[in-house]
């Protein structure tokens, strides 16, 4: 019976002690902005003694910092874009049209889930190369796209399949054809699905690293992961600006969160199950 | 009759010329940009090529035997089971238990879970760079605890035999969230009539978890398992901000190995030999766990 009462204390004492080893990095990296360069050394977990607003100031009004969020911005919505928008017409094809070759080719999909990225690597920037896009924004998002439309396709897939014939029936006695299904009818019941794939993708894009550090040379195109590491090895050792530079990237990703909690956790969790 | 038919025809034809139309640019996007690169790693990784003109140097499988005696890459090797090893006995237990805690609604269940799950959805170059702050030896924590100590600090990410498990406790901070979600997601298919029909026949909370919540969790932990090796075979971006794979190339994980000796010097054909290995590990280890799964089942 004592052992029954002390569990939720006991638990909400782990908790808040994983809790605590979880947020402190955080919390000192915002609190860290707000100090000079003396007090960091002094003081480095605690709260500043003054607040001071400059590096978080010098770096809103920085173009660096703008110029790497609008990259990102565009690098990841058109990403987003071209990933939902082909994978969706896609998996509609493999989901609701009966045609030579279907399950052909969607092994042939499904093989991408397994693919290490960073095998193609190489390969990958020579073809940039040749192509002359090495150096530009659809150098990175073409093959971005091309990673993401796997896992795309397959939860779009899982979703159309499960729609009840009776609605295609019910399309062809309207008259309605296979574009006028697509539009008309399985759009508007996909938000969900579409809400999902679009945020799971732009999380993989916004934080991409790998592919642009490989495709792209100059800094003024750089997406914010680029420019963070490029500022923190430009300014190693003025932490202050740094830990300012971070949280400012922070303040978006947390936000997003919040907003899309259960589109991501749902993206996470269903796509670990098809994984 | 004849009619029926032409107009079956038209109507097959129309739909193959669709499909073809809706699939067309998945399908380019995929074998250029994928499958392709996947194809001619193979083929460059057996010629000594800079990336100009065409690979003409065949040497044979000799960047992969420099690769294999390369110490370099032993290491990496090592590191990557040192991953694996760490994700499998720390941090999915850690997520199982913190799964576990907030399993049952309670007040405040949500706050933990979102910011248990907070640090996997922040980029990994960024939570690279927070620990590098963190561990370092003139600001950070163990500034902190050497100046309460009275000792020098240590700079444990400039420390070759130190350096890889900062990387490992921040690979368990970065992703034990992650898991967590898979294994609260599993928790929740699992009937609460069953637990509490165990509870009245005198069950403890201890033999519960044994005999129903494990079993029956099995194929998240799997699921988890698969997740975590997966991930650290192909670990890169969290290394980068935090020693870039040194000091005196001590914490290099495989991809992180690919990027200096291959990409940055621009050695097609050794780099793309690593993307190989790469790939041999990963697609072995996907089909060998889908065999252990198939058997089991």
């Amino acid at each position: 019976m004592v052992a029954s009462r002390l569990f939720p204390l006991a638990r909400l004492a782990t908790l808040i002690l994983v809790a605590i080893l979880v947020m402190i990095p955080l919390i000192t990296v915002a609190l860290g902005g707000f100090k000079t360069i003396g007090e960091l050394r002094t003081n480095p977990f605690g709260l500043p003694a003054m607040w001071d607003w400059t590096n978080y100031g010098g770096i809103l009004s920085s173009a660096i910092f703008w110029r790497a969020l609008a990259n990102s911005a565009w690098l990841s919505a058109a990403t987003v874009f071209l990933t939902v928008t082909f994978g969706l017409m896609a998996a509609f094809a493999f989901a609701q049209i009966r045609f030579l070759g279907r399950s052909f080719l969607f092994s042939y999909f499904l093989l991408g889930l397994l693919f290490p990225a960073a095998t193609a690597i190489l390969p990958l920037f020579v073809r940039i190369r040749d192509l002359g896009l090495l150096d530009s924004y659809w150098g990175v998002i073409l093959p971005q796209t091309a990673f993401g439309l796997c896992m795309s396709i397959v939860l779009l897939w899982g979703f159309f399949r499960q729609l009840p014939q009776e609605l295609w029936g019910a399309a062809v006695i309207d008259g309605c054809g296979y574009a006028g299904f697509l539009w008309h009818i399985v759009l508007p019941l996909s938000r969900p699905i579409l809400a999902t794939v679009s945020v799971f993708t732009l999380v993989h894009s916004w934080n991409a690293y790998l592919l642009p550090l490989t495709l792209l040379n100059s800094s003024q195109r750089y997406p914010w992961p680029l420019a963070i590491m490029q500022y923190a090895n430009d300014y190693s050792v003025d932490w202050n600006l740094i830990l300012a530079f971070i949280t400012l990237t922070l303040i978006p990703a947390v936000a997003f969160f919040l907003l899309a909690q259960r589109q991501i956790i749902a993206g996470l969790t269903s796509g670990a199950v098809k994984g | 009759m004849a009619v029926w038919t032409g107009a079956r025809r038209r109507e097959a034809v129309e739909r193959n010329g669709l499909a073809a139309l809706l699939l067309a640019p998945a399908t380019l996007l995929f074998t250029l940009f994928v499958v392709l690169p996947m194809i001619e790693a193979a083929w460059y990784s057996v010629y000594r090529w800079n990336g100009y003109g065409t690979p003409t140097n065949f040497v044979g499988l000799r960047n992969y035997w420099v690769l294999l005696r390369n110490g370099v890459f032993s290491t990496a090797l090592f590191n990557t089971a040192l991953v694996v090893a760490v994700s499998l006995l720390i941090q999915l237990p850690l997520a199982l238990g913190m799964a576990l805690l907030t399993a049952n609604r309670f007040t405040g269940v949500n706050l933990f879970r979102t910011i248990f799950f907070l640090p996997y959805i922040l980029g990994e170059v960024v939570a690279g760079l927070i620990w590098r702050f963190v561990f370092d030896d003139s600001f950070g924590l163990s500034h902190a605890i050497a100046a309460w100590l009275h000792v020098d600090p240590p700079y444990i990410l400039a420390d070759p035999d130190l350096a890889i498990y900062a990387i490992l406790i921040v690979v368990i901070w970065k992703y034990f969230g992650f898991h967590m979600m898979i294994y609260i997601a599993g928790l929740q298919d699992i009937s609460r009539e069953m637990q509490e029909a165990a509870a009245i026949d005198g069950a403890s909370r201890l033999q519960q978890l044994r005999h129903i919540t494990l079993p029956m969790l099995a194929p998240s932990i799997r699921l988890s398992v698969f997740f975590a090796v997966v991930g650290a075979l192909q670990l890169f971006d969290l290394v980068m901000p935090l020693t870039g794979g040194g000091p005196a190339n001590a914490t290099h994980t495989m991809v992180s190995f690919q990027f200096v000796f291959g990409i940055t010097r621009m050695d097609i054909g050794f780099g793309s030999a690593v993307g190989v290995v790469l790939f041999i590990l990963c697609v072995g280890f996907t089909a060998a766990f889908r065999r252990v799964l198939t058997r089991t089942a």
